[in-house]
């Protein structure tokens, strides 16, 4: 499903071009649940960016459900993000004027789906994160692990194949971080690829799949039978 | 994204910033009403102005002695001095025209007015009786001049409101005798008050016969023929007639100028209607700046909002989305601004219809619908930067706030 063949991406820095990725070959199956490790700086942050099409690589290429992606316009970009992607981020980044509802509507307003079929999916992904009595609440009226799950609603609301979680625990306590992985653990299970950045083992070693980056490489690409927790 | 949605998350942001919206709802308001109130000045002036020659009377031709053509002759005219008088016997041959109904010929001057020790300088004016049906006065009191032709004199006057109170106070004026210049006359009418018109106060004004106001000015030269036309249609065919009648009895030398009213009032009303324009542009010049204004905070509002567009981004909204999503917040508030503008213009134009009475305020339909149009279009123009600069953000360094 996902294939990055000598991917690379450089940034310019002043007169220095610094390796985020340097030359990173992955392939990534339907259903799997990934873990990218590594210390900051490490280049995990920017292969989440180019697995999720918010950034391109400079060099290499990366092939999704068999489509070069850098054949593809940013408009078409944008429409594999909105049907085919779902973003967890560490901020939430929810909009605080809306409320849990219309922040889940949100991905379906851009993709024009009519009013009844909003309401009814919209409901639904919330049901999935257990926050239906929590649908006419605003982000600041929620704790942080309702708002992550109002996020998590949101992802899942175009019913993507691929979940892509950036430090989805970073901002939350123990209790609700142990509820947000068991929520996106059970969505794995129900089928969908789930690939989770973090800088902490106790969530990456979750992972059926473990990668570790270091300076932009690959140095350990390992699967093991799930870990109990 | 549909346009309902797009409107209502449009308003959202509007709602959830109330000080932003605010602040430049009122510059565009006030822009909008600058324009309105602006136009609705010029147009009351130009109304004003218009009034005032109407009520010189209806279909009325004048001639002035004089060319304005020839060089020279506009001050000629002004002050009605030519080398060729133009004299009572002109008068009375322009009645030969059938396109004529009425003619009264004026002489104006100025001298003392007395009575029983009371004394005040006044316009004089000699005429004869068609004068009041030309003119459209009415009389307070008597009669206008009676037994007098543009030949026979009399010696009888009429006097104007003011110069009835300022000589007369509470005594009956009608049959009195009073001193005009060196001669003396009864006063057989009072000019009821028909407030101003163009030239002079008809409250101020003594009128007597033009053959007794030759004597006293001791000059055959008329300062104006007042001519009526027999209807609206004929007015061109009696300027042509008078044209040709004093040619002829000027030894072919057409040394008049012949104006119409219509003539007077469509050049001031040019005149007004050009005031009006730049008075409204001047005002448009405010909305420009409230549509910069408009650029300013739509640029703010678009750094405010970065991690909303970098979101909107990452959940697959297109550039165009983006774009039309910024556009349609400027443009909702150029239009509430417009309205809310307009509404505060026609109140500001009703104000001044208070204050003062005697002007119509309306503001123009063309102003109002420009002055709207205008706020339009500068939140589509002053919108469309700060718009594009949201949607060509980097997704992943809007989502980081940068």
């Amino acid at each position: 499903m996902i294939k990055l063949d000598h991917l690379s991406r450089y940034f310019q820095v002043g007169d220095q071009s610094v390796h985020a990725l340097d030359d990173v070959t992955l392939n990534i199956d339907t259903g799997e649940y990934v873990s990218i490790m590594g210390p900051s700086g490490s280049g995990k942050s920017t292969l989440l960016n180019i697995l999720g099409l918010l950034d391109t690589p400079t060099d290499g290429e990366y092939w999704l459900n068999g489509i070069n992606t850098s054949s593809m316009d940013s408009d078409a970009h944008a429409s594999t993000r909105q049907t085919r992607i779902g973003f967890i981020f560490q901020a939430f980044h929810l909009v605080p004027r809306m409320s849990a509802f219309e922040n889940v509507e949100l991905p379906m307003v851009l993709a024009e789906m009519d009013k009844n079929e909003r309401h009814q999916r919209g409901h639904r992904a919330l049901e999935r994160v257990g926050l239906l009595s929590r649908v006419d609440h605003r982000p600041d009226q929620l704790s942080g692990g309702e708002r992550q799950r109002v996020a998590i609603a949101r992802a899942i609301v175009m019913e993507p194949r691929i979940l892509l979680a950036d430090e989805p625990t970073g901002n939350l306590d123990t209790v609700s971080g142990k509820e947000i992985v068991a929520i996106i653990e059970e969505l794995n299970a129900q089928g969908l690829t789930l690939i989770v950045v973090t800088h902490d083992p106790k969530i990456g070693g979750h992972a059926r799949r473990r990668i570790r980056l270091l300076d932009g490489k690959v140095v350990r690409d390992e699967t093991s039978p799930a870990v109990p927790s | 994204m549909k346009l309902r949605d797009r409107n209502s998350i449009a308003l959202g942001a509007l709602i959830r910033y109330p000080l932003r919206t605010l602040m430049m709802l009122t510059a565009t308001a006030m822009g909008v009403a600058a324009v309105v109130v602006l136009t609705s000045l010029g147009e009351a002036a130009r109304g004003f102005v218009a009034a005032e020659f109407q009520a010189l009377g209806t279909h009325l031709v004048i001639v002035i002695p004089g060319k304005s053509e020839t060089s020279g002759g506009g001050l000629g005219m002004m002050i009605g001095q030519t080398p060729r008088d133009l004299t009572i016997e002109d008068a009375r041959a322009l009645l030969r025209s059938p396109a004529v109904e009425n003619i009264a010929p004026l002489m104006v001057g100025s001298a003392s007015v007395t009575y029983n020790g009371l004394e005040r300088e006044s316009p004089i004016l000699g005429s004869t009786p068609e004068l009041l049906d030309i003119r459209q006065w009415t009389m307070a009191l008597g009669r206008f001049l009676p037994n007098v032709t543009s030949e026979r004199g009399a010696a009888v006057c009429v006097i104007g409101e003011i110069v009835r109170q300022e000589l007369f106070r509470e005594e009956p004026p009608i049959g009195k005798w009073i001193r005009v210049g060196d001669r003396r006359c009864r006063v057989t009418g009072v000019l009821g008050s028909a407030g101003r018109s163009v030239m002079v106060d008809v409250g101020k004004i003594v009128v007597i016969p033009v053959v007794s106001a030759q004597s006293l000015f001791n000059s055959p030269s008329l300062f104006r023929i007042l001519i009526r036309a027999k209807s609206r249609e004929s007015m061109v065919a009696a300027q042509n007639d008078v044209k040709r009648i004093i040619r002829e009895r000027h030894q072919g030398e057409e040394d008049v100028t012949v104006i119409t009213q219509d003539a007077v009032i469509a050049t001031f009303d040019g005149i007004f209607t050009v005031l009006t324009f730049a008075l409204g542009g001047i005002a448009a010049i405010s909305l420009v700046v409230a549509g910069v204004l408009i650029m300013n905070v739509m640029l703010i509002a678009v750094s405010q909002r970065t991690r909303e567009i970098g979101l909107l981004k990452a959940l697959g909204a297109r550039q165009r989305q983006i774009t039309a999503l910024f556009l349609t917040e400027a443009i909702f508030l150029a239009a509430m601004g417009a309205v809310v503008g307009v509404l505060l213009g026609y109140l500001a134009s009703s104000g001044l219809g208070l204050v003062y009475p005697d002007l119509v305020f309306r503001p123009p339909l063309w102003a109002v619908a420009s002055a709207v149009l205008t706020a339009l279009a500068c939140g589509v123009i002053f919108g469309i930067s700060p718009a594009r600069r949201a949607a060509r953000l980097d997704p992943i360094k809007a989502l980081a706030g940068k």
